[in-house]
């Protein structure tokens, strides 16, 4: 038996209306400069699930989630192989614009990232970088994201205060809130909880719970706890390569891979 | 039992100790040799407006000197077996000693007295003047004894009123006869543009007709202003015992240190220390003070900052965020910090050929066509002046600031540009509203160098628009108030006018160490305002602890 350690929940399944591979990567290869990063990586996200990257450190995981927003466009000497699909559109589509693009897919970093400016401020920023100023709306989406990630109690007498006096996880729940907060689809998590103490991080992870009925959400995580607790899908990455995936439950009770096997139960990693 | 740790030895100090010492032998060499600097500006800026005691002298030749000992040395080359003192003191009265300052043996000094009736007096000409006041002799005549208590009272009364009249002079003749002129030039200018088209000029003529009668009215005013000066006259003797007279129109101050007061002399520095930096040089700026000095270095501080600040920052947004990388960038960004190291008369070269001739040539050629044609060729902006200075400043200091904002965007946490781009922010949205913000305070550290580097410069600014004498100030109440186009005083090249090209460089002195403890105190006190803002700004938007 592959696992002694964390309680399996049952991931729920998909909804009704949701596309299995609303995310499709297909035959993905990827170079830093004159180093292989990424080796012929297939894989189908399906919509509004909670999809999880595992696998040892270097192995590609963070990678290949910086890609699905092209973040790693500011990367120097980057070059591709294959192809990655959102929605069924390619994201190399030259007449898809990355801007665009992002705005379709948030992200949420390892280290929480509050700009030095207000609450308020940090939450509507994408609303104002896309030009809305009408102060109703900012209100409105302010209050909504805010309470989506689970802030709006503590904040919500503080909202003119900066950003950077709120404590760890209410960063990262804010900087959580800043990416929903212009509607995305995709929700790209790098480890959000790497910085956190357990209570913080249950509190996000509750959080990945609710989103999930809005957003197709990925996470990187390093804790395979967490990806029991909050994934539905879960993909095992080793050395640049896929190494198998699957819904969560299978992974950690009956993977089909000797490697899988191994990392999960601790013997490597 | 045994333990089973083995005894270790005994502990030695940590093996870097030494090396601490001999880094702060670095630091502290340095602190002392500012501090020696800073130390002798001060002491001999602060001696420009403290009243010395006025000595007497008798010498062995029957010679009674009267003035503060100014100096006091062993005799260059003399061996010091011989002891050969010196005195130096200031005697004043050039009109009559041809120097204000001689140099005595010690050993010809019979006595050395301090009379306490003993005046100092501040003149508008022929610099300074030492005596013994025997009285005051009114208008009808009489004489008021130097004895009486009424006399010191009275001389500070007429004192007063003469300043006050000579500034009623100076506003008729600089300001208001200054604009009746400026304008009659423009209508002079306006009317050979017409004779020379053959248009009607009878306009023109009436126009003019009137400025010069307005001239006129206000040369009278300024005359019968001229000539009504107090005619009361200080009378005195000098130490030989010469009789002098002294009409009030040419005395600007009168003390006696012998008989004040520790205090009475501090209130005495501070009210000279302030005419210094609020009123025009006279005499060949040797006397008087410094005010369109101080004025043009700060205006021209300023425009300089304005200029060099955003073009600095513009170049280094292109450097660090927009080039691509390469031996191209490494390349320019080599030249830029080479830049800084180009001397700064080179710049003040190109600064001659290109900002003064080429642009300011064309300006003219453009924009004042008439006034080159119709006044002589007289140029506007095709001369030295204010703007040109500054921008010849701005071009020296402009690696500084690239540098510094360079550093500043690198110091951004790679965290905010990310997130910011994960938001859908474009490049530029991200620079604008976080890399800039962020990048602020830096900038500004290099905008205070930029400054500090800039207010000090002389050598560039000798050839583009700075002037030994320029008392109209750059900024006044005539449209457009700003005159970029004028000339002007700058204390660093004040500084090294007086101390080496003024005629009496003795007397010169104390101005030259006041001066550059001003420009000192300028740069400081534009630095502050640099930091006050910078810290403000750092304040609102420091970035993340984590």
């Amino acid at each position: 038996m592959a696992l002694n350690s964390p309680r399996v929940p049952q991931g729920t399944p998909p909804p009704a209306d949701a596309r299995p591979d609303y995310i499709r990567i297909k035959d993905y290869n990827f170079w830093y400069s004159e180093k292989k990063a990424l080796d012929a990586i297939s894989l189908d996200i399906p919509e509004r699930q909670v999809t999880a990257f595992i696998g040892p450190s270097g192995c590609g995981k963070s990678t290949l989630l910086r890609n699905i927003n092209r973040m790693n466009d500011l990367v120097d000497g980057i070059r591709h192989e294959g192809d990655i699909t959102v929605a069924g559109r390619s994201i190399y589509d030259p007449s898809v614009e990355v801007i665009s693009l992002r705005r379709r897919v948030g992200m949420v970093f390892q280290k929480s990232n509050p700009f030095p400016k207000s609450i308020y401020e940090n939450v509507v920023y994408s609303l104002r970088i896309a030009g809305v100023s009408d102060r109703d709306i900012l209100d409105e989406t302010c209050e909504t994201s805010l309470r989506r990630a689970a802030l709006w109690d503590e904040a919500k007498d503080r909202l003119q205060d900066s950003a950077l006096g709120l404590s760890g996880g209410q960063m990262q729940r804010l900087c959580i809130a800043r990416a929903i907060a212009n509607q995305p689809e995709i929700l790209l998590m790098d480890e959000p909880c790497s910085a956190l103490d357990p209570i913080a991080t249950g509190k996000i992870e509750e959080l990945i719970h609710q989103l999930k009925t809005q957003f197709t959400i990925v996470i990187v995580t390093h804790s395979m706890q967490q990806a029991a607790r909050v994934s539905d899908r879960t993909a095992f990455f080793y050395l640049g390569k896929l190494i198998e995936a699957d819904l969560t439950e299978t992974i950690f009770m009956k993977p089909s891979q000797a490697q899988t096997e191994a990392y999960i139960s601790g013997r490597f990693g | 039992m045994k333990d089973p740790v083995p005894n270790l030895p005994d502990a030695k100090p940590p093996a870097g100790e030494p090396l601490v010492w001999f880094t702060s032998v670095g630091l502290v060499l340095g602190l002392t040799m500012v501090l020696l600097l800073v130390g002798v500006i001060v002491i001999n800026g602060a001696k420009a407006f403290w009243p010395a005691e006025i000595s007497q002298a008798e010498l062995s030749d029957g010679r009674v000197l009267l003035g503060p000992l100014a100096q006091d040395r062993i005799k260059p080359g003399t061996p010091p077996a011989e002891n050969r003192r010196e005195f130096q003191f200031q005697i004043g009265l050039r009109e009559f000693n041809g120097q204000s300052f001689t140099w005595v043996d010690v050993a010809a000094v019979k006595g050395l007295t301090l009379p306490d009736s003993a005046m100092a007096l501040e003149r508008m000409e022929n610099g300074a003047a030492f005596l013994i006041p025997t009285g005051l002799r009114l208008a009808d005549g009489t004489v008021l004894p130097a004895t009486d208590a009424a006399f010191a009272p009275r001389l500070q009364t007429i004192i007063a009123a003469v300043a006050a009249q000579r500034a009623t002079l100076m506003e008729v003749e600089r300001v208001r006869i200054g604009r009746i002129n400026a304008k009659l030039q423009d209508a002079k200018i306006s009317l050979r543009k017409a004779e020379d088209l053959k248009q009607p000029t009878e306009e023109l003529q009436t126009e003019i007709a009137q400025l010069e009668e307005g001239y006129q009215l206000l040369a009278t005013e300024a005359r019968t202003l001229r000539d009504t000066f107090p005619v009361d006259t200080l009378v005195g003797v000098d130490g030989g015992g010469r009789a002098l007279e002294f009409p009030s129109a040419s005395l600007v101050r009168a003390w006696q240190p012998n008989a004040m007061s520790w205090w009475e002399r501090l209130g005495l520095a501070f009210s000279r220390a302030w005419d210094f930096v609020s009123t025009e040089p006279r005499e060949a700026n040797t006397e008087g003070g410094v005010l369109p000095a101080l004025f043009g270095t700060f205006v021209m501080t300023v425009f300089m900052s304005a200029m060099v600040t955003p073009f600095g920052v513009i170049a280094a947004i292109y450097l660090h965020e927009y080039a691509r990388k390469g031996v191209t960038l490494r390349a320019v960004r080599i030249c830029v910090n080479n830049l800084a190291g180009v001397p700064s008369i080179v710049f003040g070269v190109f600064g001659l050929g290109f900002f003064v001739y080429v642009l300011g040539g064309n300006i003219d050629q453009l924009f004042f066509s008439d006034q080159l044609k119709y006044n002589n060729n007289t140029p506007v902006f095709g001369t030295g002046g204010l703007m040109w200075a500054s921008m010849t400043l701005a071009l020296m200091t402009l690696p500084v600031v690239i540098v510094a904002t360079e550093e500043a965007l690198s110091a951004v946490p790679r965290g905010m540009r990310e997130a910011s781009l994960a938001c859908g922010a474009s490049k530029w949205q991200t620079i604008r509203e976080i890399l800039l913000p962020a990048s602020a305070p830096g900038v500004l550290t290099g905008v205070i160098l930029a400054m500090a580097r800039g207010a000090g410069e002389v050598a560039p600014l000798m050839i583009v628009g700075v002037v030994k004498l320029a008392p109209t100030l750059p900024l006044d109440g005539d449209f457009p108030f700003l005159h970029a186009d004028r000339k002007f005083m700058h204390l660093g090249f004040h500084i090294y006018d007086l101390g080496f090209q003024s005629p009496d460089s003795d007397a010169a002195r104390p101005m030259v160490f006041a001066s550059t403890l001003l420009l000192l105190m300028l740069v400081i006190f534009l630095n502050l305002g640099a930091i006050t803002i910078r810290n403000y700004l750092r304040e609102r938007y420091k970035s993340s602890a984590f």
